[in-house]
């Protein structure tokens, strides 16, 4: 029995829950439910409802079990004027969803209600081509692709950790890849430090680093520190990027930063290699613990030789650099479990991963509460620094 | 006995062992254990006054012993015991 289009509206309309565009902001803001736009990508393009997922009525039956996961949670559709939403909300209906509303008017009373709408962040041809293989992904698509481009991380040091770690992010669109870095290219260290060429070698490797990073992907600006991380200029250093990646090679350095960085609220990606060995961790402040909080005291110089007196396998690095490249892009994104409060150990010669449970120091001069209250109050608890090498109690940052 | 492992910067002080069974009910024993047949380690693991070194950690399966029972957290004969200190390297 054929079937004239208002009469399979009509039929839509009896069959489907309705609601208006308050009734589904005021849903929306109190948060548990899902909101599916599912107009054409080039109406989405034009504004949408705030924190609404895009899933065009063309891909429904395809992409709503990985948009809404459980069929028995809520979901409002929307379309442009209220009745595609109709039909979409009985092709759910259809594959079993149970809590189906349409919401009445569509996207143009929504507007006409003065109701907050937005814009979607747009990338250029290039860039939808570029990153094509993350706008793919529903994790990040193409709100977390601008996200990634209008981000800031900052290297401390281009060297076996910061390598490999900036070239994923450079090739993922980091927008703006901050590096610290005072040393020149040494031949030694091309067995790992991949960023470098042999070319280059006596050239300033922020420089160096530069120019990898922007014949990879020109939609990155790289901002070059030629210093030398210290506790006079690690606040001016930090100041601005969302996240840090620590791929120093000294405690010193270790601990200046970890201190300035709690204080600033930025999380650090912390690693650290020896020979066939790493360890790997993500500190996000007050969150977490800190890198005082792991190891309250730094180990003397013969328990802990760097790279240049021990040696390293040129993977190790290269591993955990990438793994630190992983941490920052999902502490950037806000996706995925971070590693914080978690340690991971590499093992190379075993290829073995091992994870060890870390927690907040409750005395911890640096990030405990009381430590906390005590800046705030303009007193700081007093912590251990380093004075010409030495690792001395009682310094007051 | 419990496995005790060793991060390679300390395996030259247990003859280039990647672990060691050691004796004892709680982590201060299975320290001392250690420390009797390899006593370079004691420099290593303790301060003079005889308190674990603030730069090596301890894990009793993955945990920090500081927020177990320190020393005397119990081990047990299956218990894997972690010795972990900084790393410089980067």
């Amino acid at each position: 029995m054929p079937k004239t289009y208002n009469e399979l509206l009509r039929e839509a309309r009896s069959e489907v829950r309705e609601i208006s565009p308050a009734e589904t902001d005021a849903l929306r803001q109190r948060g548990g439910v899902t909101v599916i736009d599912v107009r054409e990508a080039s109406e989405w393009d034009q504004g949408h409802v705030p924190g609404a997922t895009h899933v065009s009525k063309s891909y429904l039956e395809s992409q709503i079990e990985a948009a809404v996961p459980d069929r028995a949670a809520p979901v409002i559709l929307y379309c442009a004027a209220g009745m595609r939403s109709l039909f979409a909300a009985q092709t759910l209906a259809q594959m079993g969803f149970t809590d189906v509303a349409s919401m009445t008017g569509g996207f143009q009373a929504w507007k006409a209600g003065g109701l907050d709408w937005t814009t979607p962040p747009k990338l250029t041809d290039q860039q939808k081509l570029r990153y094509s293989r993350h706008l793919l992904i529903p994790e990040i698509g193409t709100a977390g692709q601008a996200r990634l481009l209008g981000s800031k991380v900052l290297l401390i040091g281009a060297g076996g950790l910061g390598s490999p770690a900036a070239l994923y992010l450079a090739a993922a669109g980091v927008g703006t890849i901050g590096i610290v870095d005072f040393d020149v290219v040494d031949l030694s260290n091309l067995q790992r430090q991949v960023i470098h060429t042999n070319d280059r070698i006596g050239e300033k490797k922020v420089d160096s680093a530069r120019r990898t990073l922007t014949a990879l992907n020109p939609d990155v600006t790289v901002v070059a520190h030629e210093e030398m991380l210290v506790a006079d200029n690690v606040d001016r250093l930090i100041a601005g990027y969302d996240v840090i990646l620590d791929g120093t090679d000294t405690f010193e350095t270790r601990y200046i930063l970890n201190d300035a960085a709690v204080i600033a609220g930025i999380p650090v990606v912390h690693a650290s290699v020896f020979r066939f060995e790493g360890q790997l961790t993500t500190f996000i402040p007050y969150v977490g613990p800190c890198y005082r909080c792991l190891y309250p005291t730094p180990p003397p110089p013969e328990l802990a030789p760097g790279c240049s007196v021990a040696g390293v396998l040129g993977v190790v690095p290269g591993i955990m650099g990438l793994l630190q490249a992983n941490e920052v892009l999902k502490v950037l994104l806000g996706i995925g479990e971070t590693l914080a409060g978690r340690l991971l150990l590499f093992d190379a010669l075993e290829t073995e991963f091992t994870e060890l449970k870390l927690r907040r120091d409750p005395k911890c001069p640096v990030c405990s509460d009381a430590a906390r209250a005590a800046r705030e109050a303009g007193t700081p608890l007093p912590v251990s620094t380093f004075s010409e090498g030495v690792f001395m109690l009682g310094g007051s940052r | 006995m419990s496995t005790v492992k060793f991060p390679a910067v300390l395996r030259a002080n247990v003859g280039g062992a990647r672990d060691v069974e050691a004796a004892g009910s709680t982590i201060g024993e299975v320290l001392d254990t250690l420390v009797v047949t390899y006593p370079s380690l004691r420099d290593q693991l303790f301060t003079e006054d005889g308190e674990l070194n603030r730069f090596v950690n301890v894990y009793l399966n993955g945990q920090d012993v500081r927020y177990l029972d320190g020393r005397g957290t119990v081990v047990a004969a299956a218990d894997e015991v972690r010795l972990l200190p900084a790393m410089a390297g980067g």
